[in-house]
């Protein structure tokens, strides 16, 4: 039971911080609406075929983003490739192996520290090592590198805390039946923690679209089509993002900015709603 | 561990396999030892990459003359390499962030936590997440394209390219995490607390407010430091809204932050200037430090409060 009468203050309290709560969860859904909608206003209609599937070409006097897309997928698949194992064995480590608390701690602040360097300083130190003292210039692989250093948290958090989530009685029952340690990691716990590998992986690809202070100094911003694979790692490759800064900041074509900025949206919508998938059937399990 | 296998492995006849066996498990022990290792050893790269390579122009400059020089001319024929206007407009441009942030994103997790049901709730979150999701070149074009022509007429400016139009597209990019991190603090309050209150009297709105949310406080504490770091260390976007002229900050002024301050000279800079630049990225990286540093100290408390 409540008491009945309130003084006017209290009534004028309530009511005005009601309002307010219900007034900011509204204004950050708002914003979200107005963003994407504008966003795709202005964005949508630009995008056309030619945009998508050519080079830019000065004799024709069009642009095109092929090489972007292409550059954006490489530097995907060469991060993954390479910070998935890094990434997995580190918190197999970290869950399984290690029986030392001091060492965890140590391994458990450095990715911590790694999550809150902000991707500019990464981008820095990727250039100063990779582009320039070991030679390569601005080029995909020393992109790819910086990535793999700026993912690695992402990769090794969801990894641990799926690990943790498969019960011990699993481990108890492989170890008894006399299989070794990484007999036991490989058959009964990593499959289990499947699906929180491929999370930190989304989670992952997220970053690396939507990342480009990392990326303008280390993989650069060119836009030109690569023979091969590796003529294509060894070239400087802007990213969407970068081509989407370079287009509208360096060269004023808004237009194209917002159509790359609609792509980038819907592979942002992508990720997001198959993050969320995947979270919600692992919470079932 | 061995200790532990031996046992099953002596009942078996095969001398040869134990052999095999034990030295495959050294062997995946020290492979993913070293996977652990790497993390430690990105930290430690990265840091003293960045001391050693910042170190040089701060002891040619002078550590006063860099830090509270309030003059930035490295092109110039009598180059000076004040960086104080950059300090200041990081710090400023957090600081308005974080004005405009908080309240917002406090409010909105309070409203995720304890008003709103089930459906709305996962609603919200998932435009939570999408917004921690755009890139930032994003919010750099819409800023750019809506904001800054906007702020221009409303304050009859030459360029509407400054540090208040910076301050809003920040105090928006941080909004995700804030609203996360305090949303898991509040509802980590135990609910007796809450029931207390109300069994005392209070209304709803005043249990929420004086109860709930002074019990997150490290929480919400931790929301704010993480949105610090957010925003000091955010480039492209405000790049692409703040003017980028080295001036003492002011909120109508064109304005250089220390990460803008990098990135838009990194590309045509030799010599002294280039160095000068490393060094920025050193005072960046000692702010970001000091930053983890409380974020973990916080996250640790309120783990143990809730």
């Amino acid at each position: 039971m409540r008491p009945e009468k309130k003084s006017a203050g209290r009534v004028a309290y309530d009511r005005v911080l009601r309002a307010l709560l219900y007034f900011c969860a509204l204004l950050t859904c708002a914003l979200l609406v107005l963003l994407i909608g504008y966003i795709f206003y202005r964005g949508l209609p630009n995008v056309t075929w030619q945009l998508l599937s050519t080079q830019e070409s000065f004799r024709n006097d069009t642009i095109g983003i092929l090489p972007n897309i292409l550059s954006t997928l490489l530097l995907i698949f060469g991060t993954l490739l390479l910070v998935l194992p890094l990434g997995v064995g580190a918190a197999i480590y970290l869950t399984e192996y290690a029986r030392n608390k001091r060492v965890v701690e140590v391994i458990e602040f450095a990715t911590e520290t790694l999550t809150g360097i902000p991707s500019i300083l990464y981008g820095l130190v990727g250039m100063l090592f990779f582009c320039l003292a070991l030679g390569w210039g601005s080029s995909i692989r020393a992109g790819i590198l910086t990535l793999v250093i700026m993912t690695l948290p992402t990769i090794v958090r969801t990894t641990q805390e799926s690990l943790k989530t498969v019960p011990q009685s699993y481990r108890e029952a492989s170890l008894g039946l006399g299989s070794g340690k990484w007999h036991m990691v490989r058959t009964v716990v990593l499959p289990c923690s499947v699906d929180g590998i491929v999370t930190g992986c989304i989670l992952s690809i997220g970053r690396i679209v939507g990342e480009s202070a990392a990326l303008l100094y280390t993989a650069g911003s060119a836009g030109i089509l690569s023979r091969n694979l590796l003529q294509a790692l060894e070239s400087s490759g802007g990213s969407l993002t970068v081509a989407l800064y370079m287009y509208s900041m360096e060269r004023g074509e808004i237009e194209v900015g917002f159509a790359i900025a609609s792509i980038l949206m819907i592979l942002t919508l992508l990720i997001n709603l198959s993050a969320k998938f995947l979270g919600a059937k692992l919470k079932k399990n | 561990m061995s200790s532990q296998s031996s046992p099953a492995q002596a009942a078996r006849p095969g001398v040869k396999k134990k052999g095999f066996r034990e030295r495959l498990e050294l062997l995946m022990n020290a492979i993913f030892f070293l996977c652990g290792a790497v993390a430690v050893a990105f930290v430690l790269f990265i840091s003293i990459y960045l001391i050693v390579s910042g170190l040089p122009a701060i002891r040619e400059i002078g550590l006063i003359d860099f830090l509270f020089g309030e003059r930035w001319a490295s092109t110039a024929k009598d180059p000076a390499f004040g960086i104080l206007p950059f300090i200041l407009t990081s710090v400023y441009g957090t600081a308005g962030a974080i004005v405009v942030g908080v309240p917002v994103g406090f409010m909105t997790a309070m409203f995720l936590s304890k008003i709103s049901g089930k459906k709305t709730a996962g609603v919200i979150r998932t435009a939570v997440d999408l917004l921690a999701g755009i890139p930032s070149v994003v919010y750099g074009l819409i800023g750019m394209t809506v904001l800054v022509p906007a702020v221009r007429v409303a304050f009859d400016l030459a360029s509407g390219a400054c540090l208040l139009a910076a301050i809003v597209v920040l105090a928006v990019m941080i909004l995700p995490s804030i609203i996360s991190v305090s949303e898991t603090a509040l509802n980590a309050v135990p609910k007796e607390y809450e029931e207390a209150s109300l069994a005392l009297g209070a209304t709803e709105i005043e249990t929420y407010f004086r109860v709930s949310a002074p019990a997150a406080s490290s929480g919400i504490a931790a929301a704010v430091v993480l949105g610090i770091g957010r925003a000091i260390g955010e480039a492209m976007a405000i790049m692409m809204v703040a003017g980028n002229v080295a001036n003492m900050p002011s909120l109508f002024a064109s304005v250089r932050f220390l990460t803008t301050a990098i990135a838009s000279e990194m590309s045509y800079s030799s010599g002294l200037q280039r160095q000068a630049l490393f060094s920025i990225a050193l005072v960046l990286f000692l702010f970001i430090m000091i930053i983890n540093v409380a974020l973990n100290v916080l996250l640790k408390k309120s783990r143990k409060e809730g």
